[in-house]
């Protein structure tokens, strides 16, 4: 088990190497997503499955998927660029810069003059220079101090390291009684520690804000349809057979994911994050007209404020109850049922809901510029 | 030193990562390569954090038998942190590239460097 664990370490450097020093973008693309597989198999072996699936949904998957959608993007706007316009600005300042030089004999040149010549010739190869190495050295300094501290930590998998104390036994022990969920972890995210989980909603909120208003095109329609022909897909027809049989597998099994998080490892980030793939598929093979069927720009404003408030409100309640010991009526139902564990279930839809919507909206406005 | 760091393989990995991205983010010129940069890093910690959870010979924090023991389960508490985590590294770095793509539009060009001079052009300060 240590040497497949080895195995698996060296190959994350490898391939972090690999990445910081290949050339081409699309190459290291691909390398980053071979090593966000290995790592979400390298959670595996360290025992936390939440974890495997999420960084195998996200890290492999959205992450990925708007990192190549980016470059697509930028590949379309370079043939959109009118490369004239740059030519005649380059020409303009060039002509200004030769009147200002003017023309003497290097032994006529006073020491001053030659100081200020040797300056602008050399003072941004040898800045660029001075900033590499400083930063190669810098970096390395940080590693070293870094590496030292971590040669003095308690040593790996020890169960009396001074992480383990009460406040993990606390957790094991009494989250099945407390919140009813079989799945420790979901229990303690969702339930002892729901306001982690709602800021990180809000995190993905903002963010899906920000993306909305840096890159979305409310253009008029005459612009719209010259660059909808470079933006539709052709509809291609094995890509189109393939979604149709993959999109409901994919959907159904993020939905199990969503709803099973209180029992088994999952839960709202993973299954919405597999959701939203299945999502990002369909709008692939079919094409943006479709998807506009049943996912307009209301609908997204609309889910996702609602998943939001819901997410407050009903933990508000949660906490207005605990806070002021007044018993609260919601059911906890007995452990290992679906319909158990109080208000994890809900929480987990809510946020499964706000996952799959910014992950197919921000797909949707890198590649067409609107929702 | 040396024997600390072998017994400890996981962090130390999680560290070289973690300054293997530092380096890409702060030498390398094109801003997809440090968007790329920043991931790794964020990843290196996220490894550090999910090992300091893990106890040798303990399973999954999920609960199999009724009467609870405490000494069955890993520490599940890193996992919460490292859950949290993922889900706002793919937030900034879909941030990121819209930045990206709209720098690439108002510029056109993806190099750092270049972009800074044309800012500095258009504002006169040249």
């Amino acid at each position: 088990m240590q040497t497949f664990e080895l195995i698996l370490l060296s190959f994350l450097i490898i391939c972090a190497l690999a990445v910081s020093l290949s050339r081409n973008l699309l190459v290291s693309l691909i390398i980053f997503m071979s090593y966000s597989l290995v790592m979400s198999i390298l959670w595996i072996v360290l025992q936390s499955p939440d974890l495997a699936i999420t960084e195998a949904a996200v890290g492999a998957g959205v992450t990925s998927i708007i990192f190549f959608v980016t470059l697509y993007k930028i590949k379309g706007l370079r043939e959109f660029n009118s490369a004239p316009q740059e030519a005649i600005e380059e020409e303009t300042t060039e002509v200004v810069e030769e009147t200002v030089v003017t023309t003497k004999k290097h032994h006529e040149k006073t020491i001053n003059e030659r100081l200020q010549e040797w300056i602008a010739k050399y003072e941004m190869p040898l800045y660029k220079r001075f900033y590499n190495v400083m930063a190669v050295v810098l970096s390395t300094v940080i590693i070293l101090c870094m590496l030292l501290t971590v040669s003095e930590l308690p040593s790996y998998g020890d169960p009396s390291n001074p992480a383990n104390n009460e406040v993990s036994e606390k957790y094991i022990m009494d989250t099945m009684e407390d919140t009813g969920a079989v799945n420790i972890v979901a229990g303690m995210i969702l339930d002892y520690r729901a306001f982690d989980t709602f800021g990180e909603s809000t995190v993905l909120f903002v963010a899906a804000g920000t993306v909305i208003i840096l890159l979305r095109n409310d253009r008029k329609k005459k612009e719209k349809e010259e660059n909808d022909r470079m933006y539709e897909p052709k509809p291609d027809i094995i890509l189109q057979n393939i979604a149709k049989l993959l999109v409901p597998v994919a959907l159904m099994f993020g939905i199990y994911v969503v709803l099973n998080g209180h029992l088994s490892p999952g839960g709202g980030f993973s299954g919405g994050a597999i959701m939203g793939a299945a999502l990002i598929l369909y709008y692939n093979a079919f094409g943006a007209e479709n998807c506009k069927k049943f996912f307009t720009y209301r609908t997204f404003n609309t889910i996702i404020v609602c998943a939001l408030s819901f997410y407050a409100v009903a933990k508000s309640y949660s906490f207005y109850t605990g806070a002021n010991h007044i018993h609260s009526i919601i059911p906890k139902g007995t452990p290992g049922n679906i319909l158990s564990s109080g208000l994890i279930l809900p929480l987990n839809i809510a946020v499964g809901v706000i996952v799959m919507c910014t992950m197919f909206g921000f797909y949707s406005l890198f590649h067409k510029e609107e929702i | 030193m040396l024997k600390g760091l072998l017994t400890n393989y996981y962090e130390t990995t999680a560290m070289i990562i973690f300054g293997i991205g530092f380096v890409t983010l702060l030498l390398n010129r094109n801003i997809i390569k440090k968007i790329i940069g920043f991931n790794f890093m964020d990843t290196g910690i996220f490894l550090f954090l999910a090992a300091k959870g893990y106890i040798t010979g303990r399973i999954a924090p999920i609960v199999v038998s009724t009467p609870i023991e405490f000494e069955t389960y890993i520490n599940p508490i890193p996992s919460g942190l490292v859950l949290t985590g993922i889900v706002v590294s793919v937030s900034i770095s879909a941030f990121f590239c819209a930045l990206a793509v709209r720098l690439y539009r108002a510029y056109g060009t993806l190099d750092l460097e270049e972009i800074v001079t044309k800012m500095e052009k258009d504002q006169g300060v040249y």
